[in-house]
């Protein structure tokens, strides 16, 4: 295994300088996730606004797969419709569980295509998926009570 | 140095090219050609179901079961084999004590009495009793070092006290507790001793018979011996008057169609097949320790914590928790590198192969307590070298320079 090709220049600068790591005062839905069997835990904010996701932020501690994968995660989902967040959490799923290789779809995941390799990790990959988890259960409820 | 990696062959092997500097021991040890030879040739040649048929097969395992139990007792000195209990782990044997004993003896005035240093095991199940018992926990606090200290333990044990239970070696920063006083202090108060020896039995001289606590708890696989199998100590009065915990086979005397009477102790714990296989490796484990010598693996564990501690220093991003001082510290050290996670610190020392844990090592509260999130932990037994310690020291070198920060 290379370690290049886990901790890539992109996740470095992501874990570093986590731009999107700031608490929101205003969300109107924060989700916490938690990886038990490590201790990550991240909190997720979302600012929803009937169904556009209009900002995101996170907070708390883990590791850089885990840190860099939420924040790529939230520049891509800013923005964005539910629907639309709620399609690119389904890709970036089965990237990680490779079971998706058509590269128009991949596309889509922008950055975040870059963590395909942590699949290849089993042990890490809880990590890289926990954020992306943390947003669809977040979603759901905010579905459930629009 | 006697080169014990010798009796394991796990450790000579090569992974992509270099072995694996094994530094995981407090989490499982590997077992020597010793112990895989026994259990092999109990299978080969004595394997059966013990207690139960009159032939030969299961005449012998019978034999080697209760040998061993014979065996164990004499190893902890403990004063009857009958106060030996064979268990999974020690995480059974802890919840055994909490339901059989705890369940049926606590009620809403009493206070059980935990040190924040505990594994889960000896948490979550006593956080169950006390929720259907109405039983208070109280932890014993700790200094910056994770050690607890007289005047808190002082000051939490009273009169409605009725179970103190803790560490003897602490998992995560490798504190020897001082389980003589609590022991004292808890007889003074009539509260039941209930020590998890899990770190500690492999690593140090433990011994019932001066240390005298009411229950003593171990696992097998953390000395050399299959995951599997696991020991409960019990005083033979406290044992006597407690309710079975498991029921089933082999832990009767009559069985009618509404009421049984149970076997005595310490049949009435054990129901069901043993795991007899498990008990064989855990007797050739206790014979190879102390063929060595317990003594002497506390030697060589000193001089591999005091080189361990002395070159982890050098490196200026690393910090060490625990402090200076290793006259209590035993077998272990929590440690972080600056700006990176211990997953991945663990992740880049896997690389090299060196293997260490990494996380809140199943003790969150100690954790949250010490104002951690998470730690790497390098664990030791007799068969490590300085050499290993060196890898570890080298990978440490090269972690920050992975994620992108200056080393």
């Amino acid at each position: 295994m290379d370690l290049n090709q886990i901790y890539t220049e992109l996740i470095r600068e992501h874990n570093k300088n986590p731009i999107n790591k700031i608490k929101m005062l205003d969300a109107t839905i924060s989700e916490k996730g938690h990886n038990p069997s490590c201790g990550d835990e991240i909190i997720l904010h979302l600012k929803v606004k009937e169904d556009t996701i209009v900002d995101a932020s996170f907070s708390g501690i883990g590791c850089a797969i885990s840190q860099a994968s939420t924040s790529m995660m939230i520049d891509l989902i800013r923005g964005k419709k539910i629907d639309e967040a709620e399609k690119i959490v389904d890709i970036f799923l089965k990237m990680i569980r490779k079971e998706i290789d058509n590269k128009e779809e991949l596309e889509k995941l922008g950055d975040a295509i870059f963590l395909k390799n942590i699949s290849n990790m089993p042990v890490r990959v809880k990590c890289g998926v926990l954020s992306w988890h943390t947003l669809k259960i977040a979603l759901e409820k905010v579905k459930e009570d629009n | 140095m006697k080169d014990y990696k010798a009796d394991f062959k796990i450790l000579k092997q090569k992974i992509n090219g270099s072995t694996i500097a094994y530094l995981d021991n407090g989490a499982t040890t590997q077992k020597p050609l010793q112990v895989i030879k026994a259990i092999e040739e109990y299978n080969k040649l004595y394997n059966g179901s013990p207690h139960r048929g009159a032939h030969y097969l299961s005449v012998n395992a019978t034999k080697i079961y209760e040998d061993t139990r014979g065996k164990v007792a004499k190893f902890i000195g403990a004063r009857n084999s009958r106060e030996i209990i064979f268990t999974k782990n020690a995480t059974e044997a802890l919840n055994l004590i909490a339901y059989s004993y705890g369940m049926n003896n606590l009620n809403a005035e009493d206070e059980i009495l935990l040190a924040i240093t505990n594994h889960h095991s000896n948490i979550v199940p006593w956080q169950i009793i006390a929720k259907k018992t109405g039983a208070k926990i109280i932890y014993l606090d700790c200094d910056k070092n994770g050690q607890i200290y007289k005047e808190d333990i002082d000051k939490k044990i009273n009169k409605n006290t009725k179970i103190i239970s803790l560490s003897h070696l602490t998992n995560v920063f490798g504190m020897v507790h001082p389980i003589e006083y609590i022991i004292g202090k808890g007889r003074e108060y009539s509260a039941i001793t209930i020590i998890d020896g899990a770190q500690s039995v492999p690593h140090m001289k433990v011994d019932i018979g001066s240390l005298k606590p009411d229950f003593l708890v171990f696992s097998g696989h953390k000395m050399l011996a299959s995951m599997g199998i696991g020991v409960l100590y019990g005083k033979l009065e406290k044992l006597e008057e407690m309710e079975p915990f498991l029921s089933g086979g082999d832990m009767i005397e009559y069985v009618d169609l509404y009421e049984t009477s149970f076997h005595e102790v310490p049949y009435k714990f054990e129901a069901g097949t043993q795991n007899v296989e498990g008990v064989v490796s855990l007797s050739a484990a206790i014979d190879y320790i102390e063929n060595i010598g317990i003594e002497n693996i506390e030697t060589i564990e000193e001089e591999l914590l005091k080189y361990a501690l002395k070159k982890l220093k050098e490196n200026k991003y690393v910090e060490v928790y625990g402090g200076e001082d290793l006259s209590n510290r035993k077998s272990l050290l929590s440690f972080n590198v600056k700006d990176v996670h211990s997953h991945d610190v663990a992740t880049i020392l896997d690389n090299n192969n060196v293997a260490i844990r990494a996380g809140h090592h199943c003790a969150q509260p100690f954790i949250k307590h010490m104002g951690l999130n998470s730690t790497c932990r390098a664990s030791f037994y007799f068969y490590n070298t300085f050499e290993d310690i060196d890898r570890l020291v080298d990978s440490l070198g090269g972690v920050r320079g992975v994620l992108g920060y200056g080393s």
